[in-house]
């Protein structure tokens, strides 16, 4: 029979119920008659109870998609779906037109940039026509969204005002591109057209000009400042687009 | 190799600890994010065993770098401790947002060790790895820390001469 008071290591370990049998038994046996410490045993316990009462809801809460393609090691699932046709209607295109303020010149496309013109382009199709989840943050928490994709990124992330051109910031996502975190802001016009700003890190040493490239009725030009490289896509004509685009270049270029 | 299917039957629940110590959701999958990275960075590394305390000590490691450090991103946000507050069970005594200000209020010391003890039932052997502090270390902190959550529940901290003096 126990005659001692068990030290404090045990009485967690019972509240815990991490001893084995004997041991658990000794232990209640001394408790039952120390109405002290089996109280203080049991409000130790109800603590615990507490944690999983208050937290438990986070585990039937649905999972977010980047986490289950981060768990499958794999980007998110555009790219998975969309990866091969893409990469074959790639090849299909025909006009890839250098801009440089607006100038044309016979520069050659950068290929190192066109993952990323694919990217934003794909990443457009996808999540330009959608109605009920087009952002997973909303631009009501602007400063919450540009805060986490700056982040994830690892690069301060602006969002250019383009009200002035009749455009509204819808919100924005997370990407998981070819280079790494990608990230996806949505900006909307009054009708419901919608352009999206992609921003993703290059490797491309220094400064691109302008770029201009079309997929799947997409327009995009895209270009590479500083190790981030921009695309912005939508399906307005091009010279709208690059309006917007200069736009954006001066925004981010005060 | 890490079976992929494991390790999304793992998320649920790095999710809630992550919430937990964190008090917010979104900085919670931040750092479950990031300890995923991390996990398939060492998967060559992993032997087997225990899958939910290998995550569990890499997000350790993960939370130790990014996030102690930075005391200024404590405390969870105001509107989401309230969207959470209103699943809590009908005449919960103690509110989410009550238990939420008190584990933010502890040391993050304290925070792991209730979380590895009363949320993730881990062995105290497995905690101590876990954490890579000694078992006699997880056994004076996880005293302190009942203490401490007790004293920030109850809202009383110990003050005792001084009342009686006047």
């Amino acid at each position: 029979m126990m005659m001692k008071r068990p030290d404090d290591a045990l009485l967690h370990a019972f509240a815990d119920d991490q001893l084995d049998a004997p041991e658990r038994a000794e232990v209640a046996r001394w408790l039952a008659a120390n109405p002290e410490a089996a109280a203080q045993v049991a409000q130790w316990q109800a603590q615990s109870e507490a944690l999983h009462r208050h937290y438990d809801p986070v585990l039937d809460s649905p999972l977010p998609a980047h986490l289950l393609a981060a768990a499958r090691g794999r980007p998110a699932s555009p790219w998975a779906r969309w990866g091969m046709a893409a990469a074959i209607g790639w090849l299909c295109i025909g006009a890839i037109a250098g801009f440089v303020a607006g100038r044309n010149t016979a520069a050659p496309p950068v290929l190192a940039a066109l993952p990323l013109a694919r990217e934003a382009a794909i990443a457009h199709a996808v999540y330009a026509p959608e109605v009920r989840h087009p952002v997973e943050v909303g631009a009501d928490q602007r400063e919450h969204l540009l805060g986490w994709l700056s982040k994830r990124l690892g690069h301060p992330l602006e969002a250019p005002a383009l009200e002035p051109l009749g455009y509204q910031l819808v919100g924005g996502r997370l990407l998981s591109a070819q280079s790494g975190p990608g990230a996806l802001l949505m900006y909307e016009a009054a009708n419901g057209e919608r352009l999206t700003l992609f921003v993703g890190a290059d490797a491309t040493d220094g400064a691109t000009a302008f770029r201009f490239a079309e997929h799947g009725g997409v327009n995009v030009f895209y270009w590479v400042d500083a190790g981030y490289g921009y695309a912005l896509s939508g399906t307005v004509p091009r010279e709208r687009l690059l309006t917007v685009a200069t736009a954006v270049y001066r925004a981010l270029n005060p | 190799m890490i079976d992929p299917d494991a390790l999304v039957a793992e998320l649920p629940r790095l999710r809630r600890y992550g919430r937990a110590l964190l008090g917010d959701t979104m900085r919670a999958d931040d750092l479950v994010q990031d300890t995923l990275e991390r996990a398939l960075r060492k998967a060559a590394h992993w032997r087997g065993g225990n899958l939910r305390a290998w995550l569990l000590t890499l997000m350790h490691n993960v939370f130790v770098n990014q996030v102690r450090r930075n005391d200024a991103l404590r405390g969870a946000s105001e509107a989401e401790s309230v969207e959470l507050a209103s699943r809590d069970a009908n005449g919960d005594r103690l509110g989410l947002r009550d238990l939420d200000r008190a584990m933010q209020a502890l040391s993050a010391d304290h925070r792991e060790i209730l979380l590895l003890v009363g949320l993730e039932n881990l062995r105290y052997e497995e905690i101590a790895s876990v954490l890579e502090v000694p078992i006699g270390t997880v056994m004076s902190r996880l005293s302190r820390a009942r203490a401490a959550l007790k004293v920030q529940l109850d809202g009383a901290p110990p003050r005792p001469a001084l009342t009686r003096v006047k």
